[in-house]
């Protein structure tokens, strides 16, 4: 160690304390000063409360062609219908059942992978690590749009469960490389050389001392790989790669924009999909922040800092 | 030089691996996709041409490395396949044609985004609690949020089909002739126009946001407040001091931040019927003219790889202590 013991033992101490309560009052903190964490919070809230019981919020099938074509809102259809005369506030309830599924799968899927392809390679050292940052940076900066498109071409009019496991698939490599580099200096802290000399296994070392310490750091992955993955679904399904009978935020942008509502004038048709999406993403950013602020003391002690350039400039 | 030899070395690996997962993919996928596309275009195609179809996707008795070095080969020699779509005209001629659209449209816009976006970062940081800094990084989170083809859509229903203050398609007007003259410039600037804003707006907040973290970050160094105690001007502390260091983490994410606004650029061209990589990728994906959708993957992947290396190397130039170990 090329720390001496003395000056880090300081800095090691606090993550030792906080486990399980002072988190919510560290949470509270953060709450009563910034607003934002609570103002994406609800936003996230509602549109998962839509999805969830949009049975409650509309009288109509989201699928069925029962009414007159091209109507714009009204009191019987709050956002008018589209070209088949199917209702688009319905869509737009239920749209948010796939739509969000299949951001917050793929989202958990990348973050799972990004935990064990950073972090392991990285706490296990050596050629795998080596091999395993060389394969990561090479996934960094190949484009996952166009290596999504590709994949999901070749499956035939892919459904929302084959879209979730190759966003996950393909969006790992920006999480990993965070992770990586937060395993390799909290590795060389003193909490950790500690509690291996006290004997504890390597496994219990990485899980039980490593992995607390990086799970804001993980939070935050979640967040943005949840953000990437609604915003690839779309554009998957926006070009019609995805199935185009299932009923998501994507495929409804996908009918707006094949029968024709920007030259009719639709503007109910294409406006309230994207919006969702967008408001989705602020809510999910929004959390973030206070994330950041809940992790950014011992981020500031790990010196990661300008991992949080590339996250901004990424997104 | 160490340092160049090892991105270069880094630039081949990588181009490698694009073209590795190319080859791959199609003989990986379940159902063989290849066998359902050559299925639907016989008796269309030649029999050479179907010959040579079932050779670039695997369905013969080659063993895998013998077809692995026959489809690097032709890689390098350029010889991409025939498009189903505009059969039998080649692959590589309709990304010749459509790729000087993309890269013109996504460069010029990548640039602007990129300055524009720096300069809003160190203006916010700068200000820092002032009526700016609360208002822009919320938007900027907003923004990057949003689905570039839906601002798109969004963009050309109200500026192009309401208002009619812009084209709703195409690159160039129809009247005119591609040549080298003044009205066909303008021409090809006024219909770049929205889309490129479409991904101004759309990749904008990223950088915003990363130069202004880093920008507080080095506000709060110490020789910033040296400069100030010793009374340098505002203007000179910001730009000469702050700024110029705080750019340099700003760049490390450039190549990932370009393969996405690339991707973006992609769906945008679709909204816009821009004639760009994007929009031939549309057409090989509704046709399922796998060979063209091949082709615009590698070239879309092998130019953000190969620009993305420059950057690389120009940020070597601009900070020694990237260029590996020695400098440190």
């Amino acid at each position: 160690m090329s720390t001496p013991l003395g000056s880090s033992m300081t800095t090691s101490h606090p993550t030792y304390a906080p486990k399980h309560q002072p988190r919510w009052q560290v949470w509270m903190d953060i709450v009563r000063r910034d607003k934002r964490p609570v103002w994406g919070l609800a936003i996230i809230l509602f549109f998962v409360g839509l999805a969830v019981f949009a049975p409650v919020f509309t009288p109509y099938s989201p699928t069925a062609t029962a009414f007159t074509p091209m109507m714009g809102p009204s009191a019987r259809h709050w956002l008018g219908t589209t070209a088949s005369g199917q209702d688009v506030w319905s869509q737009f309830v239920y749209g948010g059942r796939i739509s969000l599924s299949v951001g917050f799968a793929s989202g958990f899927i990348a973050t799972v992978l990004a935990v064990a392809l950073g972090m392991l390679p990285a706490y296990l050292g050596g050629w795998v690590d080596t091999l395993m940052a060389t394969v990561t940076n090479i996934m960094l900066v190949i484009p996952g749009l166009p290596l999504l498109i590709v994949i999901t071409a070749y499956v035939h009019q892919a459904g929302p469960l084959t879209i979730a496991i190759v966003i996950g698939l393909t969006g790992w490599a920006w999480g990993a490389r965070i992770l990586r580099s937060q395993t390799l200096t909290l590795s060389r802290r003193d909490f950790v050389t500690a509690s291996r000399l006290a004997g504890e296994s390597r496994w219990r070392v990485l899980v039980a001392e490593i992995l607390p310490n990086m799970l804001s750091l993980v939070v935050a992955n979640l967040v943005f790989a949840t953000i990437g993955a609604i915003l690839a679904e779309a554009s998957l399904e926006f070009l019609g790669l995805g199935n185009p009978s299932a009923v998501t935020w994507g495929t409804m942008l996908f009918w707006a924009n094949s029968g024709g509502a920007l030259l009719s004038g639709a503007w109910w048709w294409i406006v309230p999909p994207g919006l969702a999406i967008a408001l989705v993403g602020l809510g999910l950013a929004l959390v973030n922040f206070g994330v950041d602020q809940l992790s950014n003391p011992r981020l500031r002690l790990s010196r990661v800092r300008p991992s949080k350039a590339d996250k901004g400039a990424v997104r | 030089m160490r340092f160049v030899g090892q991105r270069l070395g880094f630039l081949v690996l990588s181009l490698w691996a694009a073209a590795t997962i190319n080859f791959v993919l199609p003989r990986l996928m379940p159902g063989n996709p290849a066998v359902l596309m050559i299925g639907r275009f016989k008796g269309q195609l030649s029999a050479r041409a179907l010959h040579a179809l079932k050779l670039q996707f695997g369905i013969t008795h080659q063993p895998l490395w013998h077809q692995y070095l026959i489809y690097l080969g032709n890689l390098v020699h350029g010889n991409w396949g025939l498009s189903l779509t505009y059969y039998p005209v080649p692959v590589s001629r309709i990304i010749a044609e459509s790729l000087p659209w993309t890269l013109g449209l996504v460069g010029v816009s990548t640039m602007l985004s990129v300055l524009i976006g720096l300069v809003l970062g160190v203006y916010t940081a700068w200000h820092r609690g002032g009526s700016w800094d609360s208002v822009l990084p919320t938007m900027a989170t907003f923004t990057a949020a949003i689905p570039y083809f839906w601002l798109g859509t969004l963009l050309l229903f109200v500026l192009g089909y309401l208002w009619h203050w812009f084209p709703l398609a195409h690159s160039y007007s129809t009247s005119l002739a591609p040549s080298l003259t003044w009205a066909f410039a303008v021409s090809v600037l006024y219909h770049a126009l929205l889309p490129a804003l479409t991904i101004v707006v759309s990749s904008m907040g990223g950088w915003l946001l990363g130069m202004r973290n880093n920008m507080i970050q080095t506000l709060g160094e110490d020789y910033v407040m040296f400069g100030e105690a010793r009374g340098l001007s505002d203007r000179r502390l910001m730009v000469h001091y702050a700024a110029r260091n705080a750019v340099l983490p700003s760049m490390t994410g450039f190549g990932m931040a370009m393969g996405f606004v690339v991707g973006g650029a992609l769906l945008t061209e679709i909204v816009f019927s821009y004639p760009g990589v994007g929009y031939q990728l549309l057409a090989a994906v509704q046709n399922e003219d796998y060979p063209l959708m091949q082709g615009i993957f590698l070239i879309i992947a092998f130019s953000v790889l190969v620009t993305n290396f420059f950057v690389e190397i120009l940020y070597g130039r601009l900070d020694p202590r990237t260029r590996g170990g020695d400098a440190q």
